[in-house]
């Protein structure tokens, strides 16, 4: 009795949640007018795909979500190859300052952001990097690296030191040890960095706000904002605007929510 | 060798800035002109005498409080649910999930519309609750819902920007105390139920104190967060109406790029930062403590 009871909660609970979404994707499809003039819960007049279309075209979100990926894009390779190369030092020499630098990493990915948006809206001027896809992807790359040492190097440590040993007698240098014996047996822990690198990267508005101004470079986060002012009084536009948003996100997490949820909880609570 | 690169992208674009921004906090400046003119505890000292400091400070104190408590009581709460056996686990998971993989720009859109006094979800469905009750003889008028402006009213608005805030945390929450319940030693749970303890008992005495690693690591990120927030405020009201919704995040970049107040700005991201530091710090140490 008392189960049945918290499953229903539960299941209210989870009904509640999905209903900001549901009632997005119904407002989607529906007209302007007839909304304003029945409501939402009222039956819809007919169905279109109008609002999608607007969107697609007229309100720019294609061009948004292009560049979205020509962000995310090259971060991701960049962070990637980066925080591994990093991890890889980190493991293989034990330097004096090596936890220390390790700990330097972690901060930074816990900072407060704002603390660096001064300086580095500055820095992108002064390199021309301003109001460029470049200067963003960069900022990513650097600033992610924290989070991708963090999660890597605790991945690498597990490595047995055996193998880089038997790996040093048949004369493989560092970079070679590197690419075949680090990069393959971490590729678990770097399928799950990309994933969740992918949703936070595509899903970044304050660097976006912050380093690009131009309309035709803004990525699909800041670029919502744009069109919001453009259509405030259309809903239904506005709102397919946000779905269309939303969708490269909700695909990568359906299909590759394994390696994000481990890589949350990698970052989080080691197991 | 390996650290050379990774080390002088993260010095030029991470560590100098922190300084950099240290620096300027002490400084008054436009960001246009060629030098900064330093100008001692000044930048401070006026925040300190600002009203909508103290407005924003408190603004992120109330996030904090609400973050602390509601989505991590019920992410655990969730979490202690779905771990058992239960129908459709995985549907009920991913409904909960969903927010969490959308952008605060995404989150922000759509609650603006929920939140939206003449045509929003919310309101809506407040005007069709009050019809059903009308019908029944209750003396309410249904057409009042409307006039509720979640996002223009100065004391809802607040409350209706972390609400979303929530909608998009418990997921984040759950998933990670789904995962600590994982780890935790079934040997010990079972040692609990042969000693007595059931249901709350068991999770009071048992459950929750083998969880505390999860929970101390959620609360400070939790709080981290709540510290930093600025892109639903920013999407939803930018601080407004009348700095009723003010975040210190917001407060900063409102000065440093409205207001060409760099110094100003600086300082306040000096505040945050201090802020968050004592947490940052915990953080660190429960991986310290972890790596033994």
């Amino acid at each position: 009795m008392k189960r049945l009871f918290v499953l229903a909660l539960v299941w209210i609970g989870a009904l509640v949640w999905l209903m900001p979404l549901i009632g997005a994707l119904a407002v989607s499809l529906r007209t302007n007018e007839d909304l304003v003039s029945r409501g939402f819960w009222s039956v819809p007049e007919k169905l279109t795909l109008a609002n999608y279309i607007r969107a697609w075209e007229q309100a720019g979100v294609s061009q948004y979500l292009k560049n979205s990926f020509l962000i995310t894009i090259p971060a991701i390779a960049g962070i990637l190859f980066f925080s591994s190369m990093a991890a890889y030092g980190l493991v293989r020499f034990r330097m004096r300052f090596g936890k220390g630098l390790y700990y330097l990493f972690i901060a930074g990915m816990l900072l407060p952001f704002q603390m660096l948006m001064l300086p580095v809206f500055e820095l992108a001027n002064k390199l021309h990097l301003y109001d460029t896809l470049w200067g963003l992807i960069l900022f990513h790359i650097s600033f992610e690296l924290g989070f991708g040492v963090f999660i890597l190097r605790n991945f690498m440590r597990t490595i047995p030191q055996s193998l880089f040993d038997s790996a040093m007698v048949d004369g493989a240098s560092e970079w070679v040890m590197y690419r075949k014996i680090s990069l393959p047996l971490t590729l678990p822990a770097l399928a799950a960095l990309a994933t969740l690198e992918f949703t936070w990267i595509f899903n970044d508005y304050f660097w976006a706000l912050v380093l690009v101004r131009r309309d035709a470079l803004k990525p699909v986060t800041t670029g919502l904002s744009t069109l919001m002012g453009r259509y405030a009084t259309e809903w239904p536009v506005v709102v397919s605007g946000g779905i269309l948003a939303a969708i490269p996100t909700l695909v990568v997490f359906l299909l590759l929510q394994r390696y994000f949820i481990g890589g949350l909880t990698l970052g989080a609570t080691k197991g | 060798m390996f650290l050379a690169l990774p080390l002088l992208l993260y010095a030029t674009w991470v560590l100098y800035p922190v300084c950099k921004t240290l620096w300027l906090a002490f400084t008054e400046w436009d960001g246009i002109s060629p030098t900064a003119q330093w100008v001692g505890l000044k930048n401070f000292r006026l925040l300190f005498r600002d009203p909508v400091f103290w407005k924003a400070l408190s603004n992120n104190l109330v996030w904090i409080a609400a973050f602390v408590t509601i989505p991590v009581a019920l992410g655990l709460g969730i979490a202690l649910v779905l771990n058992g056996n239960v129908r459709f686990n995985r549907f009920l998971k991913i409904a909960y999930y969903l927010p969490m993989i959308l952008s605060f720009s995404v989150v922000g859109l759509v609650w603006s519309w929920i939140y939206h006094p003449a045509s929003g979800l919310l309101n809506s469905t407040l005007a069709g609750i009050l019809r059903i009750l009308k019908s029944m003889g209750a003396p309410v008028n249904p057409e009042a819902a409307f006039n509720i402006g979640w996002l223009s009213n100065p004391r809802l608005v607040l409350w209706s920007l972390i609400g979303a805030a929530i909608w998009r945390q418990v997921g984040y929450v759950m998933i990670l105390y789904l995962s600590g319940l994982k780890t935790l030693d079934p040997a010990v749970l079972e040692a609990g139920r042969v000693d007595g303890a059931e249901g709350w008992k068991l999770f009071r005495y048992v459950t929750f104190p083998m969880l505390a690693p999860v929970t101390t690591i959620v609360v400070v990120l939790s709080i981290i967060d709540a510290l930093r927030v600025f892109d639903i405020v920013y999407v939803m009201t930018r601080g407004g109406p009348f700095h009723s919704s003010e975040v210190l995040a917001n407060f900063m970049y409102t000065q440093a790029f409205r207001n060409y107040m760099w110094g100003y700005g600086s300082a306040i991201g000096v505040v945050l930062f201090l802020l968050s530091l004592g947490f940052i710090l915990i953080y660190l140490r429960q991986i310290a403590r972890e790596e033994g």
